[in-house]
């Protein structure tokens, strides 16, 4: 398998550099054909720079790339694809307003008598898809269908225009469920089975382990190495790509049994049979101080849906919610902020960041907000507030006055959070916190979220990674079709929340395992 | 070392916001140096001072005062059409407050009395210019809830008073012209301290305008809800309550600027004051680096310079020669001159320049 006659790409000794940042430093790197082939690594490792090299959006300063033994220079994206290189992105680039059939074939619609012959252009789609196994109704626009099966008509179009041998998938799973994440799972294998180089950048590391044959890890812009999955233990995969060892589960384990100790008696926030109608079923929910409340659900199972009702984004249609035993009256961000409750957005880059805001700017926001349009807080203040933040959260930034679209995700995320610290909440609503970002961000994140409850805050932790839920929660709510199902306290075992997750039809089959373990 | 910190500085230069109408002034202020004799010379009259540098300040005015407010909605991600319709509203109220015979009123004493006394008017002018400012800022309040509250396109929404803001302006004075005879109300638009006296009002509401934003969080809030309106919400934002605001304000700025036309020309001609205004306001809001359609990052100064960049061009292209009916062709390659100047493309290509140039700098 790892023949050189196999190997279609490979990059030898790549170089970048940006001006104050050595993106990649004498990378080699190869794929070989019929291969899922998976690129791990931290934010800022240099992923991103060794897959838009080889998808000709950058030119490398120095190395070489020979796709099947011949050299070649990979001009730009046009060129790459006309090369045989595809790549689909975390965002689908189609057109949600046009059918599944006019996505695949915009620009090549077979024709009859000068017309589109429609007929044969919906029969060619369909066959497209097929071959992926996929029965959909490609007369349906596109954005009628889930994310999963958009990406995977962005998959077939790729395949077609370009008849590509090489796919690159940059971070395809990150809004994808389980069950679609298997979908394309399927799809990928199928591929690989004909021949087609598969190379799949993603920060699941259980992603990695279920789908891919090799895996390349990145660190600080250098190759650590590549290595067959299958005999490349989780630990020391984590170990190689932070280049030290993970001690830090343990650490947060510990943490959380020590905070455990410290939960308030009495109710921050009891909310009774709050509901919107079309959004979320009611539901109770009390709050503690010093408590994290994990919220555990598939995709669309309400989970967003609770936090903006929470938050007051969204105004209750039914029940009622009081803190600190004060009823509440107005729903709105700014009375939430006023009553001491924060919400960090599950869309960081929609809801979360102002993209040209510094850093300094993007803190001081709510803090801001809360004082209202003419108690100005001072430049000095500013930046003592934004200097102190960074610090505390480690922000890795040049200074405050960066706009806050030259951070990484994990940092931007940091900056939100601040922005919420700023404000002295006493109970903060993270919706998704570490999506998208390094496993050495999303410890400090889970770290952080233990401390602020030791320090007497409650905190509401929203994730679609199950084990990080388990891993920072005092309790955990479970969520299943926009309802509250169930409520986990003390030793939470992972086996009985997923049944809770997954509903009735899973009950069954727990039930003959629970038989089966009898 | 010192080639390297020159070239940084070229590079500061290039990434300021107020590169473009600087260099752009400048440029054509050159062009005057060279080509039209005298262009800079000044003369002292009874006074007064003279000049075609005193002229093209002096003409700015009106669209100053627009590209204030329309810096702070452009920024917001909208755009205000209405201005130049607001503007004659404001000019004719002021008018019928003077003189409101036209409305029906009937005035005690001879008629031929007021008409032609420079001091006689039917309210007290404080009373004029404060109702028809209050008239501008319901106007611009209006924009602002379509706008932020039923959700309507900023374009669209202003739309509508830009088209029905001069038949409500002619239907207040009745479709005629009111001629002001007040000498106190002429000043505002005509008067003299060394400088116009309009001078003073631009720079007085520049200073209030800049305080306003810079001293305050509504800068800061303005800009936030122009770059993304649901980040700003879910920060606790009210974005309804500053996207009302700066309509309101802009409406205000309209105001004035009505006043101070409708003040220097003496007449209420709704058909003619601030016609096609709103064009040049947003083309001095756009010099000046404010995005238009996207919003975020606004800069006053800027505004201000690109509307003297405007000025410029025009009374330079007088002194030229250029007849007048040719000026809006170039207006033309001027807009056509600062959207490449701002696009995508060839900012790209002065970032290449730059680092290149500070290569080769260091290198030698």
């Amino acid at each position: 398998m790892t023949g050189s006659e196999t190997d279609i790409v490979v990059m030898d000794s790549i170089d970048k550099s940006f001006p104050g940042v050595h993106a990649l430093d004498r990378v080699n790197f190869r794929l070989a054909h019929g291969e899922i082939h998976a690129l791990v690594g931290e934010n800022g490792a240099g992923k991103s720079t060794l897959v838009r090299i080889l998808t000709g959006a950058e030119r490398q300063d120095s190395g070489t790339i020979s796709l099947d033994g011949v050299e070649v220079v990979i001009k730009s994206p046009p060129h790459a694809q006309a090369l045989g290189i595809s790549t689909v992105y975390q965002e689908v680039n189609l057109c949600p307003n046009l059918t599944v059939a006019e996505n695949l074939l915009i620009g090549r619609q077979p024709r009859k008598w000068g017309r589109i012959d429609w007929k044969a252009m919906n029969r060619q789609a369909s066959e497209m898809l097929r071959g992926l196994d996929i029965e959909i109704d490609v007369t349906q626009r596109l954005d009628s269908y889930s994310i999963a099966i958009q990406q995977m008509t962005a998959i077939a179009r790729a395949l077609v225009i370009s008849s590509a041998r090489i796919l690159v998938l940059d971070e395809p799973t990150s809004s994808l469920t389980a069950h679609e994440t298997e979908q394309l799972f399927r799809v990928m294998r199928k591929l690989k089975g004909e021949g087609i180089a598969i190379l799949f950048i993603t920060h699941f590391l259980d992603q990695v382990y279920e789908v891919s044959d090799r895996v390349s890890v990145l660190r600080n812009g250098t190759l650590v190495g590549m290595y067959e999955t299958a005999n490349l233990s989780r630990l020391a995969l984590i170990t190689l790509m932070l280049g030290r060892s993970l001690t830090e589960t343990e650490d947060i384990a510990r943490q959380k049994i020590e905070s455990g100790r410290h939960i308030g008696t009495d109710a921050l926030l009891e909310a009774e049979g709050i509901g919107l109608v079309g959004s979320i079923a009611p539901f109770d929910l009390v709050l503690h101080a010093g408590e994290v409340v994990g919220v555990a659900g598939l995709l669309g199972s309400g989970r967003t849906e609770m936090a903006q009702l929470l938050f007051g984004i969204d105004q209750p249609t039914s029940g009622s919610m009081t803190i600190d035993g004060k009823t509440v009256k107005k729903y709105s961000p700014i009375g939430s902020i006023e009553r001491g409750v924060a919400l960090c957005p599950e869309d960081r880059k929609a809801e979360g960041i102002v993209a040209d805001l510094t850093v300094r700017e993007n803190i001081i926001m709510a803090m801001q907000a809360r004082r209202g349009w003419f108690r100005h807080l001072s430049m000095s203040e500013q930046y003592e507030i934004a200097d102190k933040y960074i610090k505390l959260l480690n922000i890795a930034t040049p200074s405050a006055d960066q706009p806050i679209r030259n951070l990484s995700g994990g940092n931007q995320q940091k900056v939100i959070l601040a922005r919420w610290l700023a404000t002295n909440p006493r109970l903060l609503i993270l919706d998704e916190p570490t999506r998208g970002i390094d496993v050495g961000t999303k410890a400090d994140i889970q770290k952080l979220v233990l401390a602020l409850a030791e320090d007497g805050k409650s905190c509401v932790f929203i994730s679609s990674e199950l084990e990080e839920v388990l891993r920072t929660s005092h309790r955990i709510v479970v969520l299943r079709d926009r309802a509250k199902v169930t409520e986990f306290a003390g030793d939470i075992d992972e086996h009985s929340i997923m049944q809770a997750m997954a509903g009735s039809e899973a009950e069954a089959g727990s039930e003959a395992m629970a038989g089966s373990g009898a | 070392m010192s080639a390297a910190r020159s070239a940084s500085r070229l590079d500061r230069m290039r990434g300021s916001r107020l590169f473009v109408p600087i260099f752009a002034l400048a440029a054509i202020l050159l062009l005057d140096l060279v080509f039209v004799p005298g262009f800079f010379k000044l003369e002292m009259k009874d006074g007064h001072l003279y000049g075609s540098l005193v002229d093209i300040l002096r003409n700015s005015v009106p669209t100053v005062v627009l590209a204030l407010g329309m810096t702070l909605v452009i920024a917001t991600g909208g755009v205000d059409l209405s201005v130049g319709a607001v503007m004659a509203i404001a000019a004719s109220v002021a008018c019928i407050l003077i003189d409101p015979r036209i409305v029906g009123v009937n005035l005690q004493g001879n008629i031929t009395a007021v008409v032609g006394d420079p001091t006689y008017s039917f309210m007290p002018i404080p009373v004029v210019i404060l109702v028809s400012l209050l008239a501008a800022i319901v106007c611009g309040l209006w924009n602002g809830l379509l706008v932020a509250f039923f959700r309507i396109q900023p374009m669209v929404a202003t739309l509508i008073l830009m088209i029905a803001g001069r038949g409500i302006a002619q239907l207040l004075t009745n479709s005629t012209k009111i001629i002001i005879f007040n000498d106190a109300f002429a000043y505002i638009g005509n008067g003299f301290i060394v400088l116009p006296f309009s001078l003073a009002i631009v720079a007085a509401l520049f200073a209030g305008a800049w305080l306003l934003t810079r001293r305050t969080a509504i800068g800061l809030f303005v800009e936030s809800v122009g770059i993304s309106f649901r980040a700003s919400l879910y920060t606790g934002i009210n974005e309804k309550l500053i996207k009302l605001f700066v309509y309101a304000f802009c409406g205000f700025c309209a105001g004035i600027a009505g006043l101070i036309a409708v003040s220097s020309i003496r007449t209420s001609d709704a058909n003619q004051i601030g016609l096609y205004t709103e064009l040049d306001a947003i083309l001095a809001v756009v010099i000046g680096g404010t995005v238009l359609g996207s919003g975020g990052r606004f800069s006053l100064l800027g505004s201000v310079l690109g509307a003297l960049v405007i000025q410029a061009t025009q009374t330079s292209m007088y002194a030229i020669g250029v007849p007048a009916s040719a000026i809006t062709a170039v207006k033309a390659v001027m807009v056509i001159v600062v959207i490449v100047l701002y696009s995508r493309q060839v900012q790209d290509a002065g970032v290449i320049i730059s680092t290149r140039l500070g290569r080769r700098q260091t290198a030698a």
